[in-house]
């Protein structure tokens, strides 16, 4: 069963590495972006299948305070960092 | 392999196409709104299925309880940050393709 977990984890993070090399081609901020929301949730899935992996319970944990972060973090961005080229000094959200 | 493990390894299978079906449309979609759709509807629904299959080899409740707490966070937070992008993304006027 360790190598199902090993499997989804190197499929998984193949997954995460296609996106980032895509996201880091483009120029604009809100495409960055998406790489965030990208790591939000298969980040998390890789969290708790590593972790399963290597049989390590608390795991679980780290991927409960990922997933709340990735929350903070997207409306972080939303209401504050997204910058347009046209307007810079105009950042009021 | 217990019957246990192999729908759990099914589950897995099921979890990996979705977010392969996410990570696609991300390069396939045109622009950012479908980006936005592909990101935060596909992978809730791989990360799902993957959590299904950790909920089956779970050894106790508490364990069981922070994994459904995972995914029910993930999946709010992809909703409203998903609604956030998209509004801004429309008052800052971002192109769409028709």
């Amino acid at each position: 069963m360790t190598i199902v977990w090993w499997g989804t984890a190197i499929c998984l993070l193949i997954n995460i590495v296609v996106g980032l090399v895509f996201l880091t081609s483009r120029k604009s901020s809100e495409e960055s972006l998406l790489a965030a929301l990208l790591f939000g949730t298969t980040g998390v899935a890789l969290t708790l299948i590593v972790g399963k992996a290597v049989g390590q319970e608390r795991s679980v944990d780290i991927a409960v305070v990922f997933a709340l972060l990735a929350a903070v973090l997207g409306v972080a961005f939303a209401r504050f960092g997204w910058f347009d080229e046209n307007k810079k000094g105009d950042r009021e959200p | 392999m217990s019957i246990l493990d192999a729908v759990s390894a099914a589950l897995l299978i099921v979890a990996v196409f979705f977010f392969a079906a996410g990570t696609i449309a991300l390069i396939r979609l045109p622009d950012l709104h479908s980006r936005l759709h592909a990101l935060t509807k596909a992978d809730n629904v791989g990360l799902g299925f993957a959590v299904l299959a950790m909920i089956l080899q779970a050894e106790n409740w508490a364990v069981v309880f922070k994994l459904l707490l995972t995914w029910i966070l993930i999946i709010a937070s992809g909703a409203s940050v998903c609604f956030l992008i998209a509004n801004r993304a429309r008052r800052e006027a971002v192109p769409t393709k028709q």
